[in-house]
């Protein structure tokens, strides 16, 4: 096969190399009338690929898209992003039509003389005032919906999570019964004690140590994430959620999940695209893909960084308190 | 003045000249050398991430002890995106366009015999090619070369026990791009100072042409922050080699605690884009200016809004220096600091946007004349238009939480800067060609190249977007890891055919441009009919440009069909006829 695929490359290269010289002994080299005459038809073709490219990309790509959001912030985001696109789209369906266009109307024709118009206020200001106003227009909502992300000072009884990121692996660390977590520094890790919790700190012995994180649908998480050795990045796409993992300082994001597991497995979407994965899996031979909520690495840490992920699973807030009781307290883990 | 006769060496002539002309095409030849090797890296990776399992032959011949039989390492993937990014920002589309236009034409479009110091502006070329050299030998080191990003942000770039190529590799990276700045440096001091103080009588700034504008404020961007790249380069040296914590904090690696205390790597961020942003316009203004002026000569028309052309490239000057922080929106900065940068971001969409119109408006009512270089111009303003529409999602930073890092933004950035800049740089071999070498391009494999290279950069680069909405992170090695990402494999494969068509589509461009410095028809003294100054010096090139007087300068360089003249052009050296009316 890459034999075949070899051979083709160099017949395409000698063809290739063959045609360039002839071309060479073309001694043409200022465009011509003829040549403003063909460009100008070529530019109009080539409206038509990229607007069929665009529309090409929507019809067949839009499966592979994200699912809607998964939390209440996320859907605030949504929303947001929907307008957001809808402007893009917009200007630039009309922008790159007028491109095209005059490429081709005002091709050069010999004797014509062009048009000298060098200046207009008017104009000038209708396209600085006009993307101005719809630009505050973006910037003010898109900063409410910003603080309304950032700012968790309102939140009523927020669950407590750390999130602790290491080459290259998650770990995940609940505040416990007093939703407090216990101060931690990497200074303390030993054995068993893989995130350095300070033991001497009351409000560590109830934190809950945990591999895979569970989280309960409409109540407000608040993450802490801390990272042990480079940069990492905490993405959990379909919350819309995303915060990096720094040495040294904690930072934090939060979200309300809005969606279980199960509710997302049976959303529209997600079934769509589940159905496209397994289509894809099942030629390859592959097992069947159930949906899952991920956290994956987004910033670059090394070279499993591809491969730094951690199962997130949403139930109802009974499920998941009960689930959590279940687990081992740090107090207990280290005994 | 013109008539030197000290005799000419090989050496002083092709070498250690102090010739604007010649250091001009001494930066055109390294930077396509450096971006033969850049865009050959980047296929190698497509390769890997179209195909992830498959052994290839190329990558086995050419990636030695950093390939399986055929498959290349997670390292080494991480080492090719990241010089791959190196070499494209810095050596290609910084020293590369900027080198060699801001040499090539200020000097000859403002009426000068050379630079204010031709010896600056040569130990900046011979820099700029030791910097390409060191960054050349870190590909040979044992552990690989640099592979933290090109954004390098420790402590991954800091520890070499975090990644193998943190160690020599990216120790060699430092030295490279130290010497780069230093290069760059004494590049943009030469500019400003050529503009400000050699232009000839009557050559006003207001009758500038926008190339120049474009390169004297670029030259400004460059010295306020390349020194802070300089600064936070210098202190990651520290970090890494004196045990200094200006990045570093408590940091376990490899079962031990390492002494670090105290330090912040949102630090290296800020300071690095600090430099970071701003090159982007460092690296796409000198290819508007480029733009505007063959879009203006080629559509036989002033450029629409010179005054605002120029406005609009202060202001994005001024503003660039305000906006780095949209880089870090998810870095765990103060979000209130997010959403400043949010307002300066999207401020700078404003003056981009009365440029997008305004070459929009000079092309209105024109008489095209489509030669190669108004192709890649045209091509140049749709891919700007593209890349910078999607930069409202990335610069505003709740829209930005979700696609941050992820393939959204290697498409944005890629039309914006990569494509466009590249497309200005093809526009400006392509127009000056004639004044570089004597000589003229091929017009038909000119055509070909364009247009190849136009529908391979949005087959790339379009679909792309869509990997990223899907939540790919970019630097991945492999999406094997995930079912998840099952369904972007297809979109993956596409996305490396049209970018072997485009890399490949290059070689036509090499060919042109190789065998017309030696074959390609003699150019007349001013093929395209323009206006400005450097279609008045002769074909042959002589030290000194001109070889009687300087040009006497009466008039801006727009003056394209302008009623009263017989011709469609008026070149800046005739006088204004009795009762005409300066533009």
């Amino acid at each position: 096969m890459t034999a075949i695929l070899y051979i083709l490359l160099t017949i395409v290269l000698a063809v290739a190399i063959w045609q360039i010289t002839s071309i060479l002994n073309l001694k043409g080299v200022i465009a011509t009338e003829k040549d403003n005459n063909t460009q100008g038809i070529l530019f109009v073709a080539f409206g038509v690929f990229f607007y069929g490219l665009m529309v090409f990309s929507f019809w067949k790509y839009s499966i592979i898209l994200l699912p809607e959001a998964a939390s209440v912030e996320g859907e605030r985001y949504d929303n947001l992003y929907l307008i957001t696109m809808l402007l893009i789209l917009f200007v630039q369906a009309i922008t790159q039509f007028l491109l095209f266009f005059f490429a081709f109307k005002y091709r050069g024709i010999k004797g014509r003389k062009a048009f000298f118009y060098a200046d207009s206020h008017k104009l000038e200001m209708i396209w600085t005032i006009i993307p101005s106003v719809v630009l505050a227009g973006l910037v003010l909502y898109g900063l409410s919906v910003w603080n309304d992300v950032m700012d968790t000072s309102d939140a009523e009884n927020p669950l407590i999570i750390e999130v602790y990121a290491k080459q290259f692996q998650w770990e995940a660390r609940y505040a416990g019964d007093d939703n407090e977590l216990g101060l931690a520094n990497v200074r303390n890790i030993k054995g068993i004690n893989t995130m350095g919790v300070d033991m001497t700190d009351k409000n560590a012995l109830d934190d809950v140590p945990v591999r895979e994180l569970r989280l309960p649908k409409g109540r407000k998480v608040i993450f802490k994430f801390r990272s042990q050795d480079v940069l990492h990045s905490a993405y959990m796409p379909h919350f819309r959620a995303q915060m990096n993992c720094v040495p040294g300082m904690v930072t934090q994001f939060a979200f309300t999940p809005s969606m279980t597991t199960e509710e997302m497995r049976a959303n529209e979407a997600t079934i769509a695209k589940v159905e496209g994965i397994n289509k894809i899996r099942a030629e390859k031979g592959e097992d069947a893909y159930e949906f899952d909520y991920l956290l994956l690495c987004n910033k670059i840490c090394g070279s499993s960084h591809y491969n730094m992920q951690m199962k997130i699973i949403v139930e109802e807030e009974a499920e998941f308190n009960s689930w959590l009781k279940s687990q081992k307290t740090m107090a207990q883990v280290l005994q | 003045m013109s008539n030197h006769h000290h005799k000419e060496t090989f050496i002083t002539k092709y070498v250690f000249s102090t010739d604007h002309k010649m250091i001009s095409k001494q930066y055109l030849i390294t930077g396509i050398f450096m971006g033969v090797i850049g865009v050959f890296m980047s296929i190698l990776f497509r390769l890997q991430i179209a195909w992830p399992e498959e052994s290839f032959t190329i990558i086995e011949a050419f990636l030695g002890r950093h390939q399986d039989g055929g498959v290349m390492t997670p390292d080494m993937y991480l080492a090719l995106v990241t010089i791959h990014g190196t070499i494209m920002v810095f050596f290609v589309l910084t020293a590369g366009l900027s080198g060699t236009f801001s040499n090539l034409l200020i000097p000859l479009q403002i009426g000068a015999r050379d630079m204010a110091s031709g010896f600056l502006n040569m130990v900046s070329y011979w820099l700029f090619f030791l910097s390409s050299v060191i960054m050349l030998i870190s590909l040979f080191v044992e552990a690989g070369p640099a592979a933290a990003g090109w954004t390098i942000y420790p402590p991954l770039s800091a520890l070499p026990q975090a990644m193998p190529g943190s160690g020599l590799g990216m120790t060699l990276w430092l030295v490279s791009m130290a010497i780069f700045i230093a290069s760059s440096l004494l590049g943009s001091l030469n500019y400003i100072v050529t503009v400000l103080n050699l232009r000839t009588v009557g050559m006003k700034m207001t009758r500038l042409p926008l190339t120049i504008w474009a390169f004297f404020v670029t030259a400004i961007i460059g010295v306020v922050s390349f020194p802070v790249l300089l600064s936070a380069a210098l202190l990651l040296i520290f970090d890494r080699s004196f045990g200094t914590s200006f990045y570093l904090s408590d940091i376990f690696i490899q079962g031990e605690v390492l002494h670090y205390q105290g330090g912040s790597p949102v630090l290296f961020e800020h300071l690095f884009w600090f430099l970071g942003h701003p090159e982007v316009y460092i690296v796409i203004l000198p290819a508007m200016g480029i733009v505007s002026e063959v879009l203006a000569a080629n559509s036989r028309k002033p450029i629409f809004g010179y005054r605002a052309m120029i406005g609009s490239i202060i202001a994005i000057a001024f503003l660039s220096t305000i906006v780095w922080g949209h880089h870090m929106f998810v870095s765990g900065m103060n979000p209130f600091l997010g959403s400043v940068f949010t307002f300066t971001t999207l401020l700078i969409a404003i003056p981009s946007a009365v440029k997008s119109f305004n070459w929009l408006t000079t092309m209105w009512k024109g008489n095209l004349q489509m030669n190669t270089a108004t192709l890649f111009s045209i091509g140049f303003v749709s891919t700007f238009i593209t890349g910078g529409l999607t930069g409202l999602v990335l610069g505003d930073s709740a829209l930005d939480i979700n696609v941050h890092d992820t393939y959204f933004v290697v498409a944005h950035f890629h039309l914006v800067m990569g494509v466009s800049a590249i497309y200005g740089m093809f526009a400006g071999v392509y127009h000056w060609f004639p004044k570089m070498f004597g000589r003229m391009m091929n017009k038909t494999l000119g055509y070909w190249h364009f247009w190849i290279t136009a529908v391979a950069a949005y087959g790339v680069f379009f679909p792309m977007h869509f990997v990223g909405l899907a939540g790919l992170p970019r630097r991945y090695y492999s999406n094997t890891a995930f079912p998840l990402f099952d369904d972007v494999a297809d979109v993956n494969i596409v996305i490396t055919l049209f970018a072997i068509l485009g890399g490949a589509s290059q070689i036509i461009f090499l060919a042109n441009f190789f065998i017309s410095i030696y074959k390609g028809k003699k150019a007349e003294q001013n093929p395209w009919k323009s206006n400005t100054l450097e279609w008045t010096t002769p074909v042959e090139h002589i030290h000194g440009n001109w070889p009687g007087k300087i040009p006497h300068v009466y008039r801006w360089a727009y003056d394209y069909s302008k009623p009263g003249h017989p011709e469609d052009f008026v070149v800046q050296t005739t006088p204004l006829l009795d009762g005409e009316e300066e533009s």
